[in-house]
């Protein structure tokens, strides 16, 4: 009998926060308490879909053209490569993103904090990555907004990210942050993330070579996916047991 | 201890994640009028017994003769001409309601020389939630259920958590986060 030989995804449970985080108060009810059942890699795991290409605008991730005139806030570009954990780049794959605008206010039926809307700003774009996995994005710089979850809680400013990648196990969703933000220490979703060096991954770097003169400040930052083990499991069809 | 493969920590969608992921809810596998499609359709319910109005819920299968559209399938990538798109997205309603139109996967060659019994893989993700969860969807009343890796690993008394039963229009399939009927969920 043929053995499959499939990719194998390295696991990365403890790089992402705990489902329980019981600071982030709304996960309380929303965490599984059974034990879950680890799942192998098989053929549903390792292949995924390939969106983007037919449904993704030319113009879909430049966030300050998308109405009449632009919207109001510091323009940034926001530009970085997606990886995997081998270091290979993940190219032709969907990049979906949504911000509050400059005040921090979201174009949401639900959000309605006392911030202005900016009818120049929607606040979502989408990318397809190249075929060096590299993304780029002109928006503004989202505000910090405030929420309910403890006394005087904020939200520091951040860009909602979700990818797909190349197979169903690397997909992502997570929040792009703006370096040394002095509301990381009260933000319990900055800081479900475990480890501190896991944190950093998630804050952007200011890029001043890559600022655009008289145009606009420039953040680099690198998305990585899981990557697969080297060598596959096992190959040898004449070696069954 | 395991090392730290270095990858982005995941975080939560947030509560306005319609607004950056609406734009692809399409919960058409197969397009509409495909013969022997279905819907498979339920709810996302929290710890309370509530339902959950701003979640999503995203699922991927293969097509019915058990094969992928992707250059990593050992098989070969099978084109498609037949609208055939092996993944859905359902963002939840306001009452915690989604659904997805599809048709019944192939079974599947297995890692261990087995079979997969059809299955659609589901990614669940909503506010308060700081990763997504896995689970999958089964058919009931699939010979192939029994003798399948995957279903086989799972506590027999929380295997029903994984079948979708009959419905009026196609298959039921409600998902519970926590509870005495918690949906049993996969670590990938
Ligand atoms: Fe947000």
């Amino acid at each position: 009998m043929t053995h499959l030989i499939l990719p194998r995804y390295v696991r990365d449970d403890g790089v992402h926060p705990p489902l329980n985080s019981p600071d982030y108060r709304s996960s309380a009810l929303r965490y599984p308490k059974k034990p879950l059942q680890l799942l192998p890699h098989g053929l549903t795991e390792i292949t995924g879909p390939a969106l983007g290409h037919q449904q993704v605008g030319e113009l879909d991730n430049d966030l300050t053209r998308q109405h009449e005139a632009e919207p109001i806030g510091q323009r940034i570009i926001v530009q970085g490569r997606v990886l995997d954990s081998d270091g290979r780049s993940v190219p032709d794959t969907l990049i979906e993103l949504w911000q509050a605008n400059a005040g921090g206010r979201y174009r949401h039926v639900r959000d309605t904090w006392p911030a202005p809307l900016d009818p120049n700003f929607t606040g979502v774009g989408r990318t397809v990555t190249d075929s060096e996995g590299r993304f780029r994005f002109v928006t503004i710089k989202p505000g910090a907004y405030p929420w309910k979850n403890h006394h005087n809680a904020w939200r520091p400013a951040h860009i909602h990210f979700s990818l797909f990648g190349r197979a169903f196990t690397q997909r992502l969703v997570t929040q792009m942050y703006f370096p040394e933000d002095p509301l990381f220490g009260q933000d319990p979703i900055f800081k479900s993330v475990p480890d501190p060096k896991g944190r950093q991954r998630m804050i952007c770097q200011f890029d001043l070579d890559s600022t655009e003169p008289e145009w606009a400040l420039t953040y680099t930052w690198d998305i990585v996916l899981r990557g697969t083990q080297a060598t596959p499991f096992e190959g040898d069809d004449n070696n069954d047991d | 201890m395991m090392t730290d493969p270095g990858t982005t920590p995941s975080q939560t969608v947030g509560p306005f994640l319609s607004i950056g992921m609406e734009w692809l809810h399409d919960p058409y596998v197969v397009p509409k009028g495909t013969p022997g499609a279905f819907w498979i359709r339920g709810l996302l319910v929290d710890g309370a017994g509530t339902p959950v109005p701003d979640g999503i819920v995203e699922t991927w299968q293969a097509d019915p003769q058990g094969r992928f559209d992707h250059p990593d399938d050992p098989r070969g990538a099978v084109a498609r001409t037949d609208g055939f798109r092996g993944f859905a997205r359902s963002m939840t309603n306001a009452a915690g309601e989604w659904g997805v139109f599809t048709v019944r996967p192939g079974s599947l060659p297995a890692l261990d020389g087995g079979t997969e019994a059809p299955h659609l893989d589901v990614t669940v993700m909503a506010r308060g939630m700081l990763q997504r969860v896995v689970t999958r969807i089964y058919f009931a009343g699939d010979d192939r259920n029994a003798a399948d890796p995957a279903l086989s690993t799972v506590d027999p008394s929380r295997r029903a958590t994984l079948i979708a039963q009959p419905a009026d229009d196609g298959y039921r399939f409600d998902i519970y986060l926590q509870g005495d009927s918690e949906t049993a969920f996969f670590a990938v």
